[in-house]
């Protein structure tokens, strides 16, 4: 899944680093870019399996148009990478089809 | 310039549908489109094939509807085999949902009128809780519903696309980038002048108007009338989603990509196809009130299009007098109609077949009347 990256941030000695988890893997990525930059200069090709014929899919747009950068952040399904900026500590999964609503039948408040 | 049998002026699914219909006929073809400036009704609509609640005060649209969409199914079958483009017909039933006991006992009068009158258009009421069974997840605001077995959905995006490839396929040629200025009728040689803003021209011996707004402009060069105005609709798009909705709803549906669909709005604003604030958020609250989960869904997009509607609502169907061979055909139901369109009104317009029975309902000279007043609420 993590093979070697297509894309590179120049390193500085004062490059400030935030440590992330993308699948549980920890991944040291620079801080204040998003998750998507962190994640494809991390080595990451393949962000999640499309809705309809499952096929693996990456960014594309890079600003919030293409919904192809989708992931799940801190449990939060079909989140536009691309247009979230990464934090320490972050869970970051593949969005795996289509975000689910869970129990349809709650919401609610009774 | 050159000479084709017939010229379709108009190649939104009206047209396409009663183009294609011509050419599987038989008839030698040339749709003119315009381009992507255009209004384009049929890229901006909700892909409902339904059939419940419509013609309440018109039978005959009643009966139309119910016989187009059990023609559907042979339409989507020729176009996938045809074309390999699966135009996503569903005819599962669908549902309309009420939000007030007054809102459901005059659905029932209205479902219960329309299917004494026209017949064979069953319906079946039902409260919150056997709705439940069918459409887990409703909101308490609905308070019951009403189920037509005839309704369904489609993606009427690739029905667009399967009539247009359909077309190439019987044939037909599509000019698109045209904007027709002007029709006229040499009597002498029984032929069509079409020539557009640009200096080109086209001649055939037929002439289909299927250009929706525009229809009100060139109707009347060929002796046919049809105010053609517009209401604008707003449309509210989820995230895809996993399948959650069994069966589409007159104002939702979940497409089979898992995209949620929300609408619906009606508005008087002239050609401004926009979206606003306020619809956009009346939109959404009607949603989440229906079905409550979708609190949790994001948006992704919303847009409005431009219906293009007759003053009453109705269809119009009109063959020309003063130019025989000129036909003029206008529909906000290009989706629900297209079977009807392609397989009844293609061959009518091509003089193959005669006019339908009871069809004077349609004529666009019941707009004539300078007294007469009309409302497209219904």
């Amino acid at each position: 899944m993590t093979t070697e990256p297509l894309f590179s941030i120049p390193r500085s000695s004062e490059l400030e680093t935030v440590t992330i988890r993308f699948e549980g893997k920890a991944m040291t990525v620079p801080a204040g870019v998003s998750v998507a930059a962190a994640l494809l200069v991390g080595g990451v090709h393949d962000f999640r399996s499309s809705v309809v014929g499952q096929a693996p899919r990456a960014p594309y747009c890079m600003m919030g148009v293409c919904f192809e950068c989708l992931v799940e952040i801190d449990g939060v399904p079909a989140r536009q990478s691309c247009i979230v900026t990464v934090q320490d500590g972050m869970q970051v999964r593949r969005q795996l089809g289509a975000a689910s609503l869970d129990d349809v039948s709650s919401g609610e408040e009774s | 310039m050159s000479n084709h049998s017939m010229t379709v002026v108009g190649g939104g699914l009206v047209g396409a549908a009663i183009a294609y219909g011509a050419a599987r006929a038989g008839m030698r073809v040339r749709v003119l489109d315009q381009g992507d400036a255009a209004f384009r009704a049929s890229r901006g609509n909700f892909g409902l094939v339904w059939v419940q609640s419509k013609g309440g005060k018109l039978p005959r649209y009643a009966r139309w509807s119910r016989d187009a969409v059990k023609l559907w199914p042979a339409l989507q079958k020729e176009l996938l085999e045809l074309t390999g483009v699966d135009a996503g017909l569903r005819q599962s039933g669908g549902f309309w949902l009420g939000f007030s006991d007054a809102e459901m006992r005059a659905r029932f009068d209205l479902l219960e009128g329309v299917n004494r009158t026209v017949g064979d258009i069953p319906f079946q009421i039902m409260d919150a809780c056997e709705l439940r069974q069918y459409l887990p997840g409703i909101g308490r605001a609905v308070v019951g519903g009403s189920f037509c077995p005839l309704d369904g959905d489609a993606n009427p995006l690739m029905l667009l696309h399967g009539l247009h490839a359909g077309l190439r396929h019987k044939g037909a040629e599509v000019t698109t980038g045209v904007d027709v200025k002007q029709i006229r009728y040499d009597a002498a040689n029984g032929l069509f002048d079409v020539v557009a803003s640009d200096g080109q021209r086209w001649k055939s011996e037929r002439l289909v108007l299927a250009a929706g707004l525009g229809n009100a402009q060139l109707a009347p060069q060929v002796g046919l009338h049809a105010p053609v105005t517009s209401t604008r609709g707003q449309v509210l798009i989820t995230e895809r989603l996993k399948p959650f909705l069994n069966y589409p709803m007159n104002k939702l549906r979940q497409t089979c990509e898992g995209t949620v669909q929300i609408g619906s709005s009606s508005e008087d604003v002239g050609l401004d196809d926009g979206t606003t604030t306020e619809i956009i958020e009346r939109l959404a609250r009607r949603a989440v009130a229906t079905f409550p989960a979708l609190s949790r869904a994001r948006l992704v997009r919303a847009w409005g299009a431009l219906r293009p509607l007759t003053p009453d609502g109705f269809p119009i169907y009109q063959a020309s007098v003063s130019c025989p061979g000129a036909y003029v055909a206008t529909s906000h139901s290009g989706v629900t109609l297209a079977a009807a369109h392609c397989f009844v009104i293609g061959p009518w317009t091509c003089g193959l077949t005669e006019t339908p029975p009871e069809f004077d309902v349609f004529l666009g000279d019941r707009f004539s009347d300078p007294h007469a007043s009309f409302s497209h609420d219904h």
